[in-house]
C-alpha cells in the first residue's frame, strides 16, 4: 500500500518552493516597503509599476535594476526537472546548482550594489560607473532567497544526505542561514568597522589607537587615579561572580540540607530575576541608599553626618548586581546540590567521616562543576549588564555603558564602540570557552536511573549557623528591596514629598473616553503596547527556532554538528550591548535595512533568547526515547510528520516554558534594546530608562512595578498550563492482562 | 463494520556483502550475506555488540549500509529511508506514542499509507482483535500492563501488512512466565499469516523455540546459519557450540579417518564419530553436559570436584587431565561423592568434532 516517495515524479514540497520563488520574483515588492512590513498600503499605491513597490520582474521588464535579470535562470532551471524521479542524478544536480547559484547571486548583488551604486571600487573598475542604486531588500527578495535555499537543500537531500530527508536537511540549512545572517554577519560587520578610518578607508592604526587607549586599559587606580573601563568591568564581574556563587550556594544548602520550613518561599526567589527588569533593583537601591534615600537620611539624622553619594560607583553596582543575579546562581546550584547522590554521603558517613568531614571531602568536591558554572554565569551576566551601571555607576565606567555612550553620546564614534564591544565579547567568550573546556570533560552527576532511597544529611552545625545568618539577612534585604519598589511607586516625590498617591500610575496608564471611544491617554501606553506586541511576535518564533535546533542537535547526526551546536549557543555568550551595537552597524545599510523598524527588535530577541529555547528543548527531548521517532518512521511517517505528530505533542511543557520565557525576557531586556529602539518603536524598558535619566523616578518605578506584575501573571499562567499537561497515568484503570 | 482481515504480503530479504561502519573505523557489520526466505521466521542471535541489532536496523532503513546491497522482494532498497520501505518494526521498548490512545497508535501508520479514516479504524480494530485486545481502543499506553503494551506494538506493526516484520528483542521487558506465552503468540500469528519475520535476541533458548532458521552472529560477522536442530547438533566451531546451549570443549587427537568416520583419542579413550571433513591431527570435541556418561568401563579418568543437586537432575564438575568439564546426570538417587575417581565415557550420538586443538 505504501507508495515510495522515490518513485513519485511530482513532489509537492518541491513544487511549493518553486512556486514561492516565482511569486517572490514576479508578484511581491522586491525592495523593503518603507511604511512597515505589515502595512499593505503599497497594494493600492502604484503597485506594480512604481519603483518602490514593484516586483523584480516588473523592474527588469521596465529596464530598471537589470542586474536582477540573471536570477531568472536559476528560477527556470528547476522547472525542467520537475517530472524526473528523485533518485535521478540530474534532478539533484539541477536543484543544487540552481539553488546555490541563485542564492549566492542574490547575496552578491545585495552586497555589491548599494545606495551609492557599486559598493566596491573594483566593481566600478570592472563594469564602469553605475548610475542606479538599490535599497534594502524586501519581501520579494526574502521569499526568493528562501526558495533558493530550500531548492538547494532539497537537491542535497535528493543526493542522499541524511537518508535523503528533506525536512531535516532543510531545517539544518535554514538554521545555519538565519544564524549566519543574524549572529555571525553583524559580529563580523562590527569587527570590520573597528578598522574603518574617518574617511572610509581601512587601517590597522585606527584599531590600534582605539584599542590601546588609556581609557580602556589604564591602570591609574593603582596610583589613586581612575582605571580603564576594561579593568573596571573585569574586576566588577569577578567580584559579582564570587559573591553570587557564594550566596547561591548558601540558599541551595538551606533548601536541601536543613529543616527549614519555608522552602516554597525560597523557591519563589528563583522567579524574581526572570520577571524583574535588571535596573529596577538599582532604582530601589537609590530609594534606600541614594542621596535622599530613606536609610541615608535616617542615618544622617541619627549620627549627625552629611549624607554621602557612596552608593554611586562600584559598591552600588555590586549590591544591585548581586541582588539581581544571586537567584540565577541559586538556580544553577540547587540542581547540582540536589544532584549529589545521598548514597555517596551516606557511604562517607559509614566510613567514619563526621558530618563536617563528609561535607568537606565528598559533597563540596562533587559540587565543583556547579560552582564553576554559577560563577561563570554571574561573570557573564555582570559583564553584559547595562541598566544597573547606567543607573548607579557614577564615575565607575564599565564597558557596556561606555559602548552606549560611544554610540549615542556626543562623541558618536562607531569605531570606538566596535572596539569596546570586541573587548567585552572577548571577555565573555573566554569565560564561555573556559566553562566548556573545563566542564566538558567532567561530569559529576551522580543521579542515576536507579532509585536512590537516601536523604541528604543535614548541614553540620559549624556550617549551618553562618549559612542561616547570611541567608536570613540577604532574604530580608531582598524582601525590603522589592517592598521598596512597590511602595516607591505610590510616593509622590521621594525624599521631598512623602505623601502617597496614584499620580504616577495615572500619568502612565490613564484611559480617557472621547467621542471615538476609548483613548489610551497615559504616557506609557505606547511603549507598553509595542513591548507586548514585539514580545508576543518574538516569543513563538524564538520557541520555534530553538526547538527545531534542539531537535536537530538531539535527534540527527550530520557532519559539522559540533560547530553547528557551538554556533547556535554562541549568542548566549554575546552580551546584549554587543548585539545592539553590531545590529545597528550591520542592518542600517542594504542589503538588509531594518534599523528603526519593529522587525529588528523582534529579530534581536529571537537570537538573544534562542539558546534558552535550545537548552529547554534539548533537556526535554532527551527524555523522549529515540525509539518513538524510529517507530514512527518505520510506520511510514516522514520526519516532518514525526516531528509534528510525535515530538511536538510530547514537548508541550517545553514549548510553553520557552514561549513564556522568551516573552518575559523580551519584556525585561534592556541592553540590546536601548540601541535598537526608535521613536516609532519604543520599548517599555528603554522608556523607563529615559524617565530615570530625567530624574522622573516615580513614573519609572510605577511602570516597573506594573511590568513585574504583568510578568508575574504570565509566569503564573504558564505554571497553570504546564501543571495540567500530563500524559495519562494509571489511576482509575485497574491494570489488566 | 466491514469484516477486515489482516493478510500478508510477505517478501524475502537478502543482504549482499553488506557492511556498516560507524564513524571512521568502528565496524558494526562486516561484509555479511544473508537470505531470509519469504514467510519464514529468522532469528539473529549473538552476544551483545555482535552487530545483530545493526543488521535489523539496516533492514528497517534506520541505518544505511555503508557498502553492499539490501533487497526486499525483488527491489533494491539499499538507499531508501525507513519511511519509504514496506517494513514494520516492534521495538524493545515498544515505543508506543504516550500521547495517543491505543486505537490511534495502531492506526497511526495507516494514515500515512493512504487509507481513508474509516477503513484505517476498521483495520486497526482488526489488528487489535488479532492480538486479543478488543475494547481497549480508548486507553492510553500508560494505562496498560507491559504485556498489553507489547501486543499493541505488535498490532501496530501488523496492520500495515508489511513485507517484512522486525522484532528487536521484544520479550526482554517481560517477566519470565509471560515471555513463553508471548513468544508462542508471536510464532502463532507469524505462521497463521505467513509473515516474513526477522527477530533479534540474545537468548538462545528463545531463538531455538521460535525460529525457522537461526543466524548466529559474532564480531560483526555471521558465525553460522541453520535450523535450530542443525545449530544445536552440528555447531561449526567452538563459539557456536558454546553459545547455543552449553558445551564442553574437549581437546582430542584424530588418529585415523575412514570415509566419513573418524577415530579420536582422549587420554587413552577411543571413540568413533563423523569426521565432518577434518583430517588426522589435533582437534576439539564439543560435548553437551548430558552426553557425558559417568561411571563406565571404558572412558577417560576424572575426579568429582563438585556435586550439586538441582531437583530434576544432578550437576557435576569433573577435574580431568585436560581441565574441568561439566556434566549432567539423570540419576539423583545415588549421587557420586566429591573426590571420587571415575571413568567418563561419551554417549553414542551427540558429540561433534570441531576444528582447532
Amino acid at each position: 500500500m505504501r507508495t515510495s516517495a522515490s518513485e513519485r515524479t511530482v513532489h509537492p514540497v518541491l513544487v511549493f518552493w518553486i512556486l514561492a520563488g516565482w511569486i517572490g520574483f514576479c508578484l511581491l515588492p522586491w525592495y523593503g516597503v518603507e511604511d512597515g512590513f505589515f502595512r499593505f498600503a503599497w497594494l493600492i499605491d502604484g503597485y506594480p509599476f512604481d519603483e518602490d513597490y514593484a516586483p523584480a520582474a516588473f523592474l527588469v521588464a521596465q529596464g530598471e535594476k537589470v542586474w536582477l535579470a540573471p536570477l531568472l535562470l536559476p528560477l527556470i532551471a528547476p522547472l525542467l526537472v520537475l517530472r524526473r524521479r528523485k533518485t535521478d542524478r540530474t534532478h539533484a544536480m539541477v536543484l543544487i546548482l540552481s539553488g546555490a547559484v541563485g542564492f549566492s547571486y542574490l547575496v552578491a548583488q545585495g552586497f555589491g550594489i548599494g545606495i551609492r551604486g557599486f559598493t566596491f571600487d573594483w566593481l566600478t573598475w570592472l563594469f564602469g560607473e553605475l548610475d542606479d542604486r538599490q535599497f534594502g531588500m524586501g519581501v520579494g527578495a526574502m521569499v526568493l532567497a528562501t526558495s533558493f535555499l530550500f531548492l538547494f537543500t532539497q537537491g542535497i537531500a535528493a543526493r542522499g544526505a541524511i537518508n535523503g530527508d528533506v525536512f531535516v536537511v532543510s531545517a539544518i540549512g535554514g538554521v545555519i542561514v538565519v544564524v549566519a545572517i543574524f549572529v555571525f554577519f553583524p559580529i563580523a560587520r562590527m569587527l570590520i568597522s573597528a578598522f574603518i578610518t574617518e574617511d572610509g578607508g581601512y587601517s590597522v592604526n585606527v584599531f590600534a589607537s582605539k584599542f590601546f587607549d588609556d581609557r580602556l586599559w589604564g591602570l591609574g587606580c593603582l596610583r589613586g587615579a581612575r582605571c580603564g573601563v576594561a579593568w573596571n568591568s573585569l574586576f566588577l564581574a569577578i567580584v559579582v561572580g564570587f559573591i553570587t556563587t557564594a550566596l547561591g550556594l548558601v540558599f541551595a544548602l538551606v533548601l536541601t540540607r536543613s529543616g527549614f520550613r519555608f522552602k516554597r518561599g525560597l523557591r519563589a526567589l528563583t522567579v524574581l530575576p526572570i520577571i524583574t527588569p535588571p535596573f529596577v533593583i538599582g532604582l530601589a537601591l537609590i530609594l534606600l541608599f541614594g542621596l535622599s534615600g530613606s536609610v541615608t537620611v535616617a542615618f544622617a539624622d541619627i549620627f549627625g553626618v552629611q549624607p554621602t553619594r557612596w552608593l554611586y560607583g562600584l559598591p552600588g553596582i555590586v549590591i544591585a548586581q548581586t541582588l539581581a543575579f544571586t537567584p540565577i546562581a541559586f538556580l544553577v546550584l540547587i540542581g547540582v546540590v540536589e544532584g549529589v547522590s545521598p548514597s555517596m554521603e551516606e557511604a562517607a558517613q559509614t566510613l567514619r567521616a563526621d558530618k563536617w568531614q563528609t561535607f568537606r571531602t565528598v559533597s563540596l568536591p562533587l559540587m565543583r562543576p556547579g560552582l564553576a558554572n554559577a560563577f561563570l554565569l554571574g561573570f557573564i551576566e555582570s559583564m553584559a549588564d547595562f541598566g544597573n551601571p547606567l543607573v548607579l555607576g557614577g564615575n565607575y565606567d564599565v564597558l557596556s555603558t561606555e559602548i552606549f555612550f560611544a554610540i549615542v553620546g556626543a562623541q558618536y564614534d562607531q569605531g570606538r564602540a566596535a572596539v569596546l564591544a570586541m573587548v567585552l565579547l572577548f571577555f565573555t567568550l573566554s569565560a564561555f570557552y573556559l566553562q566548556r573546556a573545563w566542564l566538558g570533560r567532567k561530569s559529576y552527576t551522580t543521579v542515576t536511573g536507579k532509585g536512590d532511597a537516601g536523604v541528604h544529611p543535614l548541614m553540620p552545625r559549624r556550617l549551618s549557623v553562618p549559612v542561616f545568618t547570611i541567608a536570613a539577612i540577604w532574604g530580608a534585604f531582598t524582601v525590603i528591596v522589592y517592598g521598596m519598589i512597590v511602595y516607591g511607586s505610590f510616593v509622590e516625590l521621594w525624599g521631598v514629598r512623602d505623601a502617597l498617591t496614584f499620580k504616577h500610575y495615572i500619568t502612565a496608564f490613564s484611559i480617557g473616553f472621547t467621542e471615538h471611544g476609548l483613548h489610551w491617554s497615559g504616557a506609557a501606553w505606547d511603549s507598553f503596547f509595542t513591548t507586548i506586541e514585539v514580545a508576543a511576535i518574538a516569543a513563538p518564533l524564538t520557541a520555534a527556532v530553538g526547538l527545531i535546533t534542539a531537535y536537530l542537535l538531539t535527534r540527527q547526526n550530520f557532519a559539522g554538528k559540533n560547530s553547528f551546536e557551538f554556533g547556535t549557543m554562541l549568542s548566549f555568550a554575546i552580551p546584549g550591548t554587543v548585539i545592539g551595537v553590531s545590529y545597528i552597524l550591520a542592518f542600517n545599510v542594504p542589503p538588509i535595512e531594518i534599523t528603526g523598524t519593529g522587525i529588528i527588535l523582534v529579530v534581536s530577541f529571537i537570537f538573544r533568547n534562542m539558546p534558552v529555547g535550545v537548552r529547554a528543548g534539548i533537556a526535554s527531548m532527551s527524555q523522549i526515547d529515540k525509539s518513538l521517532d524510529e517507530s514512527s518512521l518505520t510506520l511510514g511517517a516522514n520526519s516532518w510528520h514525526t516531528f509534528r505528530r510525535v515530538i511536538l505533542p510530547l514537548l508541550r511543557p517545553a514549548i510553553l516554558a520557552a514561549l513564556v520565557f522568551s516573552f518575559v525576557r523580551a519584556m525585561t531586556a534592556i541592553s540590546a534594546v536601548i540601541f535598537l529602539v526608535s521613536a516609532e518603536y519604543d520599548m517599555a524598558t528603554s522608556y523607563i530608562i529615559g524617565r530615570v535619566e530625567n530624574n522622573d523616578y516615580g513614573l519609572a518605578i510605577a511602570y516597573s512595578t506594573t511590568l513585574i506584575f504583568v510578568m508575574l501573571a504570565a509566569v503564573g499562567l504558564l505554571q497553570l498550563l504546564v501543571g495540567r499537561t500530563q500524559i495519562g497515568r494509571r489511576t482509575h484503570f485497574a491494570p489488566g492482562g | 463494520m466491514a469484516q477486515m482481515q489482516i493478510s500478508s504480503k510477505a517478501a524475502p530479504v537478502s543482504f549482499r556483502s553488506v557492511s556498516k561502519v560507524f564513524g571512521k573505523d568502528v565496524v558494526a557489520v562486516d561484509n555479511i550475506d544473508l537470505d531470509v526466505e519469504s514467510g519464514k521466521l529468522v532469528t539473529l542471535l549473538g552476544p551483545s555488540g555482535c552487530g545483530k541489532t545493526t543488521t535489523l536496523r539496516m533492514i528497517a532503513g534506520l541505518e544505511m549500509a555503508t557498502t553492499g546491497q539490501i533487497l526486499i522482494g525483488d527491489k533494491d532498497v539499499t538507499i531508501l529511508p525507513a519511511t519509504d520501505r514496506d517494513v514494520s518494526m516492534v521495538f524493545q521498548s515498544y515505543a508506543l506514542f504516550p500521547h495517543l490512545s491505543v486505537l490511534e497508535n495502531v492506526s497511526y501508520g495507516l494514515g500515512f499509507s493512504g487509507f481513508p479514516k474509516a477503513e484505517a479504524r476498521d483495520r486497526a480494530r482488526a489488528g487489535l482483535d488479532l492480538v486479543g485486545l478488543q475494547g481497549y481502543d480508548d486507553r492510553l499506553p500508560s494505562e496498560l500492563s507491559g504485556g498489553q503494551q507489547q501486543r499493541v506494538a505488535v498490532a501496530r506493526a501488523l496492520v500495515l501488512e508489511p513485507q517484512v516484520l522486525l522484532f528487536d528483542e521484544p520479550l526482554s521487558n517481560l517477566d519470565a512466565k509471560l515471555r513463553r506465552q508471548v513468544r508462542e503468540d508471536i510464532r502463532a500469528i507469524q505462521q497463521d499469516l505467513g509473515l516474513t519475520v526477522v527477530y533479534v535476541t540474545h537468548d538462545q533458548e528463545e531463538a531455538l523455540a521460535v525460529s525457522d532458521e537461526i543466524v548466529v552472529m559474532r564480531n560483526a560477522a555471521v558465525a553460522q546459519t541453520g535450523s535450530p536442530r542443525e545449530l544445536y547438533d552440528a555447531p561449526v566451531d567452538r563459539f557456536v557450540a558454546d553459545f547455543i546451549g552449553e558445551a564442553n570443549i574437549v581437546p582430542c587427537d584424530i588418529v585415523s579417518v575412514d570415509g566419513d568416520l573418524a577415530e579420536i583419542v582422549i587420554d587413552s579413550y577411543r571413540y568413533r564419530l563423523p569426521s565432518r571433513g577434518l583430517t588426522v591431527g589435533p582437534a576439539s570435541l564439543a560435548v553437551r553436559p548430558s552426553r557425558l556418561i559417568i561411571g563406565v568401563e571404558d572412558g577417560f579418568a576424572a575426579t568429582i570436584a563438585k556435586a550439586t543437586y538441582v531437583g530434576i537432575h544432578m550437576e557435576y564438575t569433573l577435574e580431568t587431565a585436560f581441565g574441568s568439564i561439566f556434566a549432567v546426570q539423570e540419576d539423583v538417587d545415588n549421587p557420586l561423592q566429591i573426590g571420587q575417581s571415575v571413568a567418563v565415557g561419551l554417549a553414542s550420538t551427540g558429540p561433534v568434532l570441531i576444528p582447532g586443538g
